[in-house]
């Protein structure tokens, strides 16, 4: 049986092996899916963010044993940073979410950025794929913990939960922009701190000025540790999945981001072009020696590149 | 294909001592290595679904507490019942010299103990990948 089919089946080891190939730009994967497209869209995607340290791990670890109450199968997909400079990661997610482990119906993937800047990894897309069509009725993609613009989660998820927690600056970071605004539903996390109700409403002041008045983001406060408002976080989630889904808006939304998808796929595959070309005969080597010599420029030396792809 | 070796890093049984496993998963993080570390208290059966979920290339344990010839084959059984066979396994932490040719025996490839210098550690994963 091929890994297709395995994965058809319910084949647990499948499903790791296809997201490793992925990861590893292993074309045969990529073939499978080709085959198995049609299998997809069944899963609901939940893109959980926040700074490093917020609890996003441990509140996906609460909410998704609510899901499991409910009788729902679980992707789970935790992006850790890889390091620049050895190509190493430490991905620690799992230890929130032990409990999980030997739960038949939760799958869980513990995956590098490995180069990737936008909180999350090259494969997740691919990942997430494997996990729908794997049968699972929702996925978590947990991003890296993110600053101000790590917002691709954006690109992937049907509903973006913002992971926040008290006291991490003033009104004003909750106008700049970035990844305040893709937030579908924001959680306060660990708000039996001081500050949890000043953070809310600072957020909350802040979506007064939006111009959406068709759905406005609801702004929860959680404890995930003390398993504390989790059921009203769970609330606000799926509401906002009735909102897409009534309003149409979640064809909408999956549109933009299969249009985002394709020029990625294409971004990758003209880059890894225009790559293979300037590092075979160390041609990027020469082009920065002339450019280091004045006889050239970063501009003309681009364009010699390029005009190697037209050829 | 040149592709991130992904390593397990766990601790079964019952004591609560992660500082040399810490040190290790540090080491083969800077080796370039996908390192997932699961974390104190682990059963032998989460470290295989995890070993499998996560699909990774070895399995390295710790142990200081003595529990080592109970848990270490346990861990080779459950993931041979699972048809994994391609997976490297190791172990470390206080282990008596007269334990090791039996472990070894049972299926851990190594065991590393107290004084071993994470280099060794990392040229050996790197020598005895099964795939």
């Amino acid at each position: 049986m091929d890994l297709g089919e395995r994965l058809l089946n319910g084949d647990r080891r499948a499903c790791a092996r296809l997201i490793t190939m992925l990861e590893n730009n292993d074309n045969e994967a990529i073939d499978i899916l080709r085959d198995l497209y049609k299998y997809s869209g069944n899963a609901y995607v939940i893109g959980v963010t926040g700074a490093p340290g917020s609890g996003k791990s441990t509140l996906t670890d609460k909410i998704v044993k609510e899901f499991r109450k409910k009788g729902k199968k679980i992707g789970i997909l935790a992006i850790d940073p890889t390091s620049p400079f050895t190509g190493g990661a430490i991905l620690g997610d799992r230890i929130r979410m032990n409990d999980l482990t030997l739960d038949k119906n939760v799958f869980i993937r513990s995956m590098g950025t490995r180069g990737a800047l936008g909180g999350m990894s090259r494969a997740t897309w691919g990942a997430v794929k494997v996990l729908d069509i794997f049968g699972m009725d929702y996925i978590f993609i947990e991003t890296v913990g993110v600053g101000q613009s790590e917002i691709d989660i954006v690109k992937i998820a049907d509903t973006v939960l913002m992971v926040m927690v008290p006291n991490l600056g003033d009104d004003i970071q909750a106008i700049k922009a970035g990844i305040m605004e893709i937030a579908d539903v924001f959680a306060i996390n660990k708000s039996d701190l001081e500050g949890a109700d000043r953070t809310k409403l600072e957020i909350e002041m802040n979506l007064d000025l939006s111009e959406d008045k068709e759905y406005r983001p609801p702004v929860v406060k959680v404890s995930a540790r003390q398993n504390k408002g989790i059921d009203d976080l769970i609330d606000k989630l799926m509401e906002h999945r009735r909102y897409l889904e009534d309003t149409g808006k979640i064809i909408e939304r999956r549109k933009k981001n299969i249009k985002l998808e394709i020029m990625k796929l294409i971004e990758e595959e003209l880059m890894s072009l225009i790559m293979d070309k300037a590092f075979r005969e160390n041609l990027i080597e020469d082009l920065a020696n002339d450019v280091i010599a004045k006889e050239t420029d970063p501009y003309t030396a681009k364009e010699r590149l390029i005009d190697l792809i037209k050829e | 294909m040149d592709r991130p070796i992904r390593v397990l890093v766990a601790k079964p049984g019952l004591d609560g001592h992660d500082r040399g496993a810490k040190v290790i998963a540090r080491a083969l993080r800077d080796a370039g290595m996908e390192v997932i570390y699961t974390g104190l208290r682990q059963t032998p059966e989460q470290i295989v679904q995890a070993a499998i979920q996560e699909d990774v290339d070895v399995v390295a344990m710790s142990i200081l507490s003595g529990a080592h010839n109970h848990l270490f084959p346990k861990v080779v059984n459950l993931l041979r019942e699972e048809g994994v066979d391609d997976v490297l396994i190791i172990g470390g932490g206080v282990i008596p010299d007269e334990d090791i040719p039996k472990l070894k025996e049972a299926g851990i490839e190594e065991i590393f103990t107290p004084g071993t210098s994470t280099k060794e550690v990392v040229e050996f994963i790197k020598n005895n990948l099964k795939r």
